[in-house]
């Protein structure tokens, strides 16, 4: 049994979810082999090499696989698959873009998103937003799968595989890069920060939120918003937490005057610590929350800030 | 240009689904149904392009038990011209609803596929994709814009951490985000007009397509239950207990 990771990253740092998707692959059982597909990212398979538990580094170099294009991504992947039982990418945005496309190419129902390896065939993943979880057994003869980030262990840094250089072979369709605008913001992107901070209708406006970016400028947290609070206008509708939203797991998330719909629970009743300022003590978000406060957040969320302050963030 | 739509009828996103007690699937008896939001975002903008003159045509299609029609028909009352409604009473993955789109694709010949980035239900996000691969065309997923050029669309995406504009040539396969637009109600006199707009019945055979599914379900579960914690009283409090106790700052 041979598994294949395929690497996320930015072609000069590894990106975390690979570790959580080389763990997934151990969990599958077997060598494991780590496919880095990029433009000039030698360093990110070197990285990839010394991966706990990993074999061997396929390290393929094309201008199409810079920005990782699902057409040219779906051809490499594909011409090496013959060499694999199963094949793994973090369910990341780019994992999600291609990996549809390889499994479709193999004639093989793709496994997303799993939360659990149960066997080497036998996966859990979340359905309905994470409300129902799934178990299913593929039947098929190769599994296609992409693994959520935030359920695995990420691997550590203990071997040293070495790197064959592949070729990428030319796609079938093809697709254009033109430009890109990532966030600038020095916050991390809220899929995958440590700490979430999210305001809801109780924020009143677009404006107040400025009271959340100052605690999450203290926490290093990313900011968040519930549906409710995205429909209203507050923010854009990338900030939006929940079932139609971003489904997110941090360490600690904050929720402010959000009184918790469904729909938003679904998108963050994962995360480890849940706070909730909120100034009804019957929100149905105080459920769900490990620490309560029942308070004003015009109130209380100052005040918390201050209190960072003084502990020294 | 022909825009093919294919929507999905999914539990209402309002709905709280509950896991059967015998852990065969989520209770859908008397679950209120609706069109698949991500599917809505698609028809609109399919209806915009029609309204900006890009588009002259917009087929919908839906496949699944013959309640699938209502959701067709809310396409239709929304602005698109007709449906094609594939009939099955079988749960249709991803991969066999991509084999049947491609049949639909090949006889219908669209332009464009624009279709949501996921159902609600399943939560794949693997249709568009596999259609793209089956039929060898471009994609562009998680659209936030959508823009028409000589050789085909310029489609600005959502992904981590931003936004990446890609430009793709035509026939193409685009899937929805949310940001794409606010989907429009369907008017009253529109809801009217489009019970006479022709809805067009298959089934998977028709299209030759083996659906039965490569998955097996071994069991549905219930998510681990969070039990509520504890009130503080004071911010104090809550900084000592994230802390201390916790260990999350």
């Amino acid at each position: 049994m041979t598994v294949l990771v395929i690497a996320e990253h930015d072609n000069a740092e590894l990106n975390d979810a690979t570790r959580a998707a080389v763990t997934a692959a151990s969990k599958i059982g077997g060598d494991i082999h780590v496919l880095v597909a990029g433009k000039g990212a030698g360093a990110v398979a070197d990285a990839a090499g010394k991966l706990d538990g990993v074999a061997k580094v396929l390290h393929a170099d094309a201008e199409a696989l810079e920005k990782k294009l699902a057409e040219a991504m779906e051809a490499l992947v594909v011409s090496i698959a013959g060499d694999y039982d199963a094949i793994l990418a973090p369910a990341t945005t780019v994992g999600k873009n291609f990996m549809p496309r390889v499994a479709a190419q193999l004639d093989v129902m793709l496994i997303s998103d799993i939360t659990a390896v149960e066997s080497a065939d036998t996966f859990v993943r979340p359905i309905y937003a994470g409300n129902a979880m799934l178990t299913v057994k593929s039947n098929d003869a190769k599994k296609v799968i992409t693994v959520r980030p935030t359920t695995f262990d990420k691997a550590g840094d203990g071997g040293s595989a070495s790197v064959d250089t592949i070729d990428a072979p030319a796609p079938a369709a093809n697709s254009e890069f033109v430009s890109e605008e990532l966030s600038k913001s020095d916050r991390p992107e809220l899929t995958q920060a440590k700490i979430v901070i999210s305001g809801g209708r109780g924020m009143g406006n677009g404006e107040n939120f400025a009271i959340l970016e100052k605690v999450a400028d203290k926490l290093n947290a990313a900011v968040g918003a519930s549906r409710a609070a995205v429909d209203a206008g507050f923010v854009p509708n990338d900030y939006q937490v929940g079932q139609t939203g971003k489904v997110v797991a941090p360490e600690l998330y904050i929720a402010v005057g959000i009184s918790g719909a469904i729909q938003h629970l679904a998108g963050m009743k994962d995360s480890k610590v849940i706070v909730a300022i909120n100034k009804d003590e019957e929100a149905p978000i105080f459920s769900v929350a490990d620490y309560g406060l029942v308070a004003d957040l015009f109130d209380a969320v100052p005040a918390f800030e201050a209190e960072l302050e003084k502990a020294g963030y | 240009m022909k825009i093919l739509v294919p929507v999905k009828r999914v539990v209402d996103y309002n709905v709280k689904v509950r896991v059967k007690p015998d852990q065969t699937g989520v209770d859908l008896a008397n679950v209120k149904m609706s069109m698949n939001p991500f599917c809505e975002i698609a028809v609109e903008e399919a209806i915009r392009l029609k309204e900006k003159g890009i588009a002259e045509e917009i087929v919908v299609v839906s496949i699944g038990p013959a309640q699938a029609q209502e959701t067709i028909r809310t396409a239709l009352a929304m602005g698109a011209d007709r449906g094609i409604h594939v009939t099955t009473d079988e749960t249709v993955e991803p991969l066999g609803v991509a084999k049947i789109l491609k049949g639909v694709v090949e006889a219908e010949s669209p332009e464009l596929v624009l279709l949501g980035k996921q159902a609600i239900d399943d939560d794949s996000n693997a249709t568009g994709q596999m259609l793209a691969a089956l039929m060898g065309w471009p994609q562009a997923t998680f659209a936030s814009e959508v823009e028409k050029t000589d050789s085909g669309f310029k489609v600005t995406r959502e992904i981590d951490g931003g936004l990446q504009t890609l430009s793709i040539p035509s026939p193409a396969v685009v899937t929805t985000d949310l940001r794409l637009n606010e989907p429009r109600y369907a008017s009253l006199p529109n809801i009217m007009k489009a019970k006479r707009k022709p809805i067009d019945a298959k089934t998977p055979d028709d299209f030759g397509v083996d659906i039965s599914p490569r998955l097996e379900v071994v069991k549905v579960s219930e998510p681990p239950k969070r039990e509520a914690g504890v009130k503080v009283e004071t911010v104090e409090e809550l900084v000592g207990k994230l802390k201390n106790e916790a260990g999350v700052i």
